[in-house]
C-alpha cells in the first residue's frame, strides 16, 4: 500500500500525511499528485473570502454542518496568515469549528500563507487536489481575512462566497475593483446588527451598476445622453448568473439554510451553461502558467552563479543597467545555455 | 521552495477557563517561527487527539491549570496512539505536583512545565526534540 492509497481508501491519517508532503513540496510530492490526480474533479470548490473578523470561520463552520445534516462529506482547507517576521503562524481558525469536532465526514487542515500574498497559501491548489481525491463531496476553502486585492481564491474555486459585514465601508468601497468582482454569491454577516440592511443596499446597487437593467433604466430616465456608460463593471461577467445577496448570522445559523440552497443553484448554474469547464479549464491554465514561471525561475537562478547576479544587481543599482534590459539579458543567457 | 516549519498545537483541555498561558505560548511559538494550531477553551481529549491528526502536528501542548491533568493526560496518549500519532511530542504546562512529574513522564510526556518556566527553554527543547523529515 502507497500513502497515495491509502488516501484514496479514504484514511484520515494517510491525507493527514499526504498534505504534510505536499505543503512542504517534499519528496514524494510529486509521485502522490500523480496518483490521486485523476480521482479528482468530483468536489464542489467552494471558497470563502471577505475582510477579517467578518465571520468567515463561523460561515465555514455553519456551511458544513448544513451538508453534513444531507450526508455530505466536507473538507475545508483554513488559511492564515505567515508573520513576515518571524516565519511563524497562529492558524486560529479551528477556534469557530469546535461544532464539527468528532465527525469523520469532516475533515479540517490549517494552512499557512508561507508569504503568498493572493489570501491562500502556495501549496492550497495540490492539497485541494489531496481532498478531492480522498472523496470529500464538498470543499471548503476559507482565505487569509481579505482586503481588496486578495482574490487567488477565484483561480481555484468554483463558486467564491464573499463575505461583508455592516459598518465596514460605503458604496464607494464597494464599487472598487477587487474581492467583490469575484463573488458568485454575496453574504452579509451579522445580519442582528441595525446597519445590515444598509450594507444591503449599498451592494445591491453596486451590482445594479453593472447590469443591463440598470443601464436601460438609466436611459429611459436621462435620455440617450447616458447610454455611453455602457458597458460599465460587471463583476461576474458571465451572463446568466445574477450574484444574490444573502444576509445571515453565523452564530446561530439564521440564512445559512437560504445559502446552502444558493450553493445548489450556482452549482447547477456552472454544470448546466458549460460555465464549470469553461472555469475550470481557465483555471488550469492559470495553474499550469504559474508552475512554468515557478520553473523557469528556478532554472534561472540554477543556471547563473550568484556572484554573476551579484553583479548584475550592482550596476543596475549604480544606473548603468534598467532592470529590464538586465531581466532579459539573464533570460538570454538561459536559452543559450 | 521545500520549507517544512514545525507545527504545533496549542489546546486546553478540561474546564477551566484560563487561557492566558495558551496563549503566550502560542505567540512565543509563532514568534519563533513555528505555525501554530490554536484550538480554544474547553477542549475534550478527542478533539485535541482529532485536531493532532488532521493538522498533523509535530507537537502538542496542553495547558492544564484546573488539576485534572492525571485524568486528561492519560487519554488523550491513549487516543494519539490510536489515531497513529504516538511519535508527536506532548508537553504539558500548568500547575503540576513533583509527584506527579514522573507519572507524566512515563506516559510519554516530552516535558513539563510549571509557572515561571521561561518560553526560550520550551522553545529550545521542542527544536531539540523535534526531528524534521
Amino acid at each position: 500500500m502507497t500513502l497515495a492509497t491509502d488516501v484514496l481508501a479514504g484514511n484520515r491519517r494517510a491525507l493527514s500525511r499526504a498534505l504534510t508532503l505536499i505543503e512542504n513540496g517534499l519528496d514524494g510530492r510529486d509521485e502522490i499528485l500523480a496518483e490521486l490526480y485523476p480521482r479528482t474533479g468530483r468536489a464542489h470548490l467552494i471558497g470563502v473570502t471577505g475582510a477579517p473578523g467578518t465571520g468567515k470561520s463561523s460561515l465555514v463552520n455553519q456551511l458544513a454542518l448544513a451538508f453534513r445534516q444531507q450526508g455530505r462529506t466536507v473538507g475545508i482547507i483554513a488559511v492564515d496568515p505567515t508573520s513576515p517576521f518571524s516565519g511563524g503562524a497562529i492558524l486560529g481558525d479551528r477556534i469557530r469549528m469546535r461544532d464539527l469536532s468528532g465527525d469523520s465526514g469532516v475533515f479540517i487542515r490549517s494552512m499557512a500563507t508561507r508569504g503568498s500574498l493572493g489570501g491562500l497559501a502556495r501549496a492550497t491548489a495540490d492539497a485541494l487536489k489531496a481532498f478531492d481525491a480522498a472523496g470529500f463531496e464538498i470543499i471548503l476553502i476559507e482565505t487569509v481575512g481579505a482586503g481588496q486585492a486578495e482574490v487567488d481564491i477565484a483561480r481555484h474555486a468554483h463558486t467564491v462566497i464573499v463575505v461583508e459585514a455592516p459598518g465596514l465601508g460605503d458604496d464607494v468601497q464597494a464599487i472598487k475593483a477587487g474581492i467583490l468582482e469575484i463573488a458568485d454569491i454575496l453574504v452579509v454577516n451579522k445580519s442582528d446588527d441595525p446597519r445590515a440592511p444598509n450594507t444591503v443596499k449599498a451592494l445591491r446597487a453596486m451590482l445594479d451598476l453593472g447590469s443591463q437593467r440598470s443601464a436601460q433604466a438609466m436611459v429611459n430616465h436621462h435620455g440617450r445622453v447616458l447610454e455611453a456608460i455602457q458597458p460599465v463593471i460587471d463583476g461576474n461577467s458571465q451572463s446568466g448568473w445574477n450574484v444574490p445577496i444573502q444576509l445571515t448570522t453565523a452564530t446561530d445559523g439564521t440564512g445559512v439554510a437560504e445559502l446552502v440552497a444558493m450553493l445548489e443553484t450556482h452549482r447547477s448554474y456552472l454544470v448546466e451553461s458549460g460555465e464549470l469547464a469553461r472555469r475550470v479549464q481557465a483555471q488550469m491554465a492559470y495553474e499550469l502558467d504559474s508552475l512554468l514561471r515557478d520553473a523557469l525561475l528556478e532554472r534561472l537562478l540554477a543556471s547563473v552563479d550568484s556572484s554573476a547576479m551579484a553583479s548584475v544587481v550592482e550596476q543596475i543599482a549604480a544606473r548603468r543597467l534598467v532592470p529590464h534590459a538586465a531581466a532579459r539579458m539573464l533570460v538570454s543567457g538561459l536559452t543559450e545555455a | 521552495m521545500t520549507e517544512r516549519k514545525i507545527r504545533a498545537l496549542v489546546a486546553k483541555p478540561g474546564l477551566d477557563g484560563h487561557d492566558r498561558g495558551a496563549k503566550v505560548i502560542a505567540r512565543a511559538l509563532r514568534d519563533a517561527g513555528m505555525e501554530v494550531i490554536y484550538t480554544g477553551l474547553r477542549q475534550t481529549p478527542e478533539m485535541i487527539a482529532e485536531a493532532a491528526l488532521q493538522e498533523d502536528v509535530d507537537v502538542i501542548g496542553l495547558s492544564i491549570l484546573s488539576g485534572a491533568h492525571m485524568a486528561l493526560v492519560p487519554r488523550i496518549m491513549e487516543l494519539l496512539k490510536q489515531n497513529d500519532m504516538g511519535d508527536a511530542l506532548v508537553l504539558v504546562g500548568g500547575i503540576v505536583p513533583d509527584d506527579d512529574v514522573p507519572r507524566l513522564q512515563a506516559m510519554g510526556v516530552g516535558g513539563i512545565f510549571g509557572p515561571g518556566a521561561s518560553t526560550v527553554d520550551i522553545v529550545k527543547l521542542i527544536r531539540e526534540k523535534v526531528k524534521l523529515a
